[in-house]
C-alpha cells in the first residue's frame, strides 16, 4: 500500500511537469489550432539558458524569471519569423515546419553545449515536509505547476489583454473589428506557450537530467495529457498531465515494468483520439459540410 | 513519352555502370539511396498522395528491418526470402494501423504516428521479446554473397539485388498510381467529401494506402538491415521517420521521381555536413525543410518539372 501511495504521489509530481508542457500546447492550439512538435525542444532549449545563467553565478531564482523572460521574447519571435509565414497553408506544411523548428533546435543547442548529460539544480531545500513520500523537489514541482496554473488563470480570467486574447483565438474575425489586433495576440500566446514550457523544463531537468534530448518523452506525455484533458481546455490540459503521470507511474510499477512506460503514452495518445476525440473537457468539433 | 522512355534507359545504364567505377563503401551508399528511395515512394504514396500525414514510418522500416534480422538470424532464411515477408508483415501492420487512423485527420494523424515513431524504440527493447530481437544488442546478420559464381563481390551484388528490387517497386508504383486508384487517393486529398460523393470509397482507400505505403517501408527496411548487416533498436529512432519526411519534402511531394531526389539527398548531405560539426547535417535538415517549405513547395521534382516546361514552352 505503502509503495502504491508513493507512486501515485511520485506521478503527480511528474504529472504536474506534464501538465505544464501540455498547458504550454494548448496554449498555441487554442490561438492557432496547431499542436506545437516542438514545444519539447523550446522547453529544453530554455532549460539550456537557465543552466547557463546558473553556472554563470546567478541565483537559482533570478535565473529562473530571466529564463522565463527570454522563453516569452523567444517564442513571440519564433511565431513571427517562422509560423507567420505558414499561417495559411496546408497541415503538411504546417506541420513540416514545426518538425523542422524540434530538429533545428535540437541541433543547434547540440553544437553549443554538446551532447553529454549534465545536472541541473533544483532550488528546493533538502529538508520538507511529506519527505517520507515524496521528495523536496517533487512537491516544489507540483506547487510550482499550481502556481503557473493559478497567474494563467487569474490572467486570463481578470486583465484586459487576456480577454482580448480569448477573444482573438475564439472569434478572429469579431476580434479584429472591435480593434483587437488578432496577429500579436496570436505571437503573445506563443510567448505565454513558450514562457510555461520553460518552467516545465526547468522543473523536470533535475529529475531527467539535461540532455539535447530530454524532452522526447515527456513531449509525448504531454501531447497525451493534452489529448486526455481536451486539446482546447487548459484545465483539461492541467488534470489530464496529473491523471497521465499518475497512470505512467503506476501502470509503470505495478502492471507493464518501466521498458514500455512510453507505450501508455501512445496507447493513450491513439485511444482518447479513437474513442472521445475531444478529451474530457473539451468542446466537441461540428464542422459544416 | 518516347523522351521518358530514352531518359529512365540512360538512367539505368547510369545504375548499372556506377558499382564498377565507385569504391565499395560508395557502392554501399549507393545501395542505401535506392533502400531509402523505397521507404520514401511508400511515404509519398500515403502523405504525398494520399495526404495523411506520417511522422512514424520509421516504426514499419524497423518493423521490415527486424522481420528480416529474425527471419534469417533465427529461422536461417536466405535473405532474398525475408524481402517480401517483411512486405507482407508490414502490409498487415499498416493496414491494421490504418483502420484507427481513419478516424484521425490531418494533425491528429501526425500526433498519433509521431507517438508510434517515439515509442518504437522502447517496444523494441522489450524484454519479453529480447529472445527474438536481442534486446539493446540488436542483432547481427551475416553479408549475402553472390549465388550461382556471379563474379561480383558482396556489396556489388547486394547493390544489383537491391537495385531489382527497386526497379520492381518504382513500376508497382507507378502502374498503381497513375490509374484509378491514383486519381482515387489523390481526389481523397485534395477534397475528400466530394471523393465519396462520387463513389470513392475513402475508409478503403486509406486503410489500403497506409497497408501498400507501410509495405514499401518494409521492404525498404528488410533490404537496408541486409545492408547493414545490423539491425538495433536506437537507430530506429524518431529521427529515422523524420529523416523521411525530410527526403519527401525535399524530393518533391506526390512525385515518383521525388523519391529519388529525396533519397540522395538524405544519404549524401549528412556526409557533406558532417564535416562541419556533428550537429549541423540535423540543423541542416532541418533548415532545408523550412526552406522547401517556403521557397519550393513541389521540392527538387517540382523544380525539374517547372525547368522543363519552361524550356518546352520558349523553343
Amino acid at each position: 500500500m505503502e509503495g502504491f501511495l508513493h507512486q501515485v504521489l511520485a506521478g503527480l509530481a511528474t504529472g504536474g511537469i506534464y501538465a505544464s508542457l501540455a498547458l504550454a500546447l494548448v496554449m498555441i492550439y487554442q490561438a492557432t489550432h496547431l499542436v506545437n512538435f516542438a514545444q519539447g525542444e523550446m522547453a529544453m532549449f530554455a532549460t539550456y539558458i537557465a543552466w547557463s545563467l546558473v553556472n554563470a553565478g546567478m541565483p537559482y531564482w533570478i535565473a529562473f524569471g530571466l529564463t522565463v523572460g527570454i522563453s516569452f521574447f523567444i517564442g513571440i519571435l519564433i511565431e513571427r519569423v517562422v509560423i507567420r509565414p505558414v499561417e495559411n497553408a496546408p497541415v503538411l506544411a504546417v506541420v513540416v515546419v514545426f518538425i523542422a523548428l524540434l530538429v533545428i533546435l535540437n541541433s543547434v543547442t547540440g553544437w553549443i553545449y554538446t551532447y553529454t548529460i549534465k545536472s541541473f539544480p533544483s532550488p528546493f531545500p533538502q529538508e520538507m515536509a511529506l519527505g517520507r513520500y515524496m521528495s523536496p523537489h517533487e512537491v516544489g514541482a507540483i506547487g510550482v505547476t499550481l502556481v503557473v496554473l493559478l497567474l494563467l488563470f487569474a490572467f486570463f480570467r481578470f486583465t484586459p489583454l487576456g480577454l482580448a486574447l480569448r477573444a482573438a483565438a475564439q472569434n478572429p474575425v469579431s476580434a479584429r473589428l472591435v480593434g483587437i489586433r488578432v496577429g500579436w495576440m496570436l505571437a503573445l500566446g506563443w510567448g505565454l506557450a513558450a514562457a510555461i514550457g520553460a518552467v516545465a523544463g526547468m522543473m523536470v531537468a533535475p529529475i531527467v537530467y539535461l540532455d539535447p534530448n530530454m524532452m522526447g518523452g515527456i513531449l509525448l506525455y504531454a501531447f497525451a495529457a493534452a489529448l486526455v484533458g481536451g486539446i482546447d481546455s487548459p484545465m483539461g490540459a492541467v488534470i489530464g498531465g496529473f491523471l497521465v503521470g499518475v497512470l505512467e507511474n503506476v501502470l509503470g510499477a505495478f502492471v507493464i515494468g518501466n521498458e514500455l512506460k512510453l507505450s501508455v503514452a501512445l496507447v493513450l495518445i491513439i485511444g482518447v483520439l479513437l474513442v472521445k476525440p475531444s478529451g474530457l473537457f473539451g468542446r466537441v468539433h461540428v464542422t459544416r459540410v | 513519352m518516347k523522351r521518358n522512355l530514352f531518359l529512365l534507359v540512360v538512367l539505368l545504364l547510369v545504375a548499372c555502370a556506377l558499382p564498377f567505377l565507385v569504391s565499395n563503401y560508395r557502392t554501399f551508399q549507393l545501395t542505401l539511396v535506392l533502400v531509402y528511395a523505397i521507404a520514401l515512394l511508400g511515404l509519398n504514396i500515403l502523405t504525398g498522395y494520399n495526404g495523411q500525414i506520417s511522422l512514424g514510418h520509421g516504426a514499419f522500416y524497423a518493423l521490415g528491418a527486424y522481420c528480416a534480422a529474425i527471419l534469417m538470424d533465427k529461422a536461417g532464411m536466405p535473405y532474398w526470402a525475408t524481402v517480401p515477408i517483411a512486405g507482407a508483415v508490414c502490409l498487415v501492420a499498416g493496414f491494421l494501423f490504418g483502420l484507427p487512423a481513419l478516424r484521425l485527420e490531418g494533425l491528429y494523424l501526425a500526433l498519433a504516428t509521431f507517438a508510434l515513431g517515439v515509442s518504437m524504440p522502447q517496444l523494441l527493447k522489450y524484454h519479453h521479446l529480447e529472445k527474438w530481437t536481442g534486446g539493446v544488442q540488436g542483432i547481427v546478420i551475416p553479408k549475402p554473397e553472390a549465388p550461382f559464381g556471379i563474379p561480383l563481390n558482396a556489396d556489388r551484388w547486394l547493390y544489383f539485388f537491391t537495385l531489382a528490387v527497386t526497379l520492381v517497386m518504382f513500376l508497382l508504383a507507378w502502374n498503381l498510381l497513375r490509374g484509378r486508384v491514383g486519381r482515387a487517393l489523390v481526389a481523397i486529398r485534395d477534397q475528400h467529401i466530394a471523393a465519396e460523393a462520387m463513389g470513392v470509397d475513402n475508409a478503403l482507400y486509406k486503410s489500403l494506402a497506409f497497408g501498400v505505403s507501410a509495405m514499401y517501408t518494409g521492404v525498404a527496411g528488410a533490404l537496408g538491415a541486409i545492408a547493414v548487416q545490423f539491425v538495433a533498436p536506437d537507430s530506429f529512432n524518431i529521427f529515422l521517420s523524420i529523416i523521411f519526411l525530410v527526403g519527401i519534402v525535399v524530393g518533391g511531394l506526390a512525385s515518383i521521381p521525388g523519391a529519388l531526389y529525396g533519397a540522395l539527398f538524405i544519404q549524401f548531405m549528412p556526409n557533406i555536413a558532417d564535416e562541419i560539426s556533428k550537429a549541423a547535417p540535423w540543423a541542416i535538415f532541418g533548415i532545408f525543410m523550412i526552406g522547401f517549405v517556403y521557397l519550393m513547395p513541389t521540392g527538387v521534382a517540382g523544380a525539374i518539372r517547372l525547368l522543363l516546361a519552361k524550356r518546352r514552352g520558349a523553343p
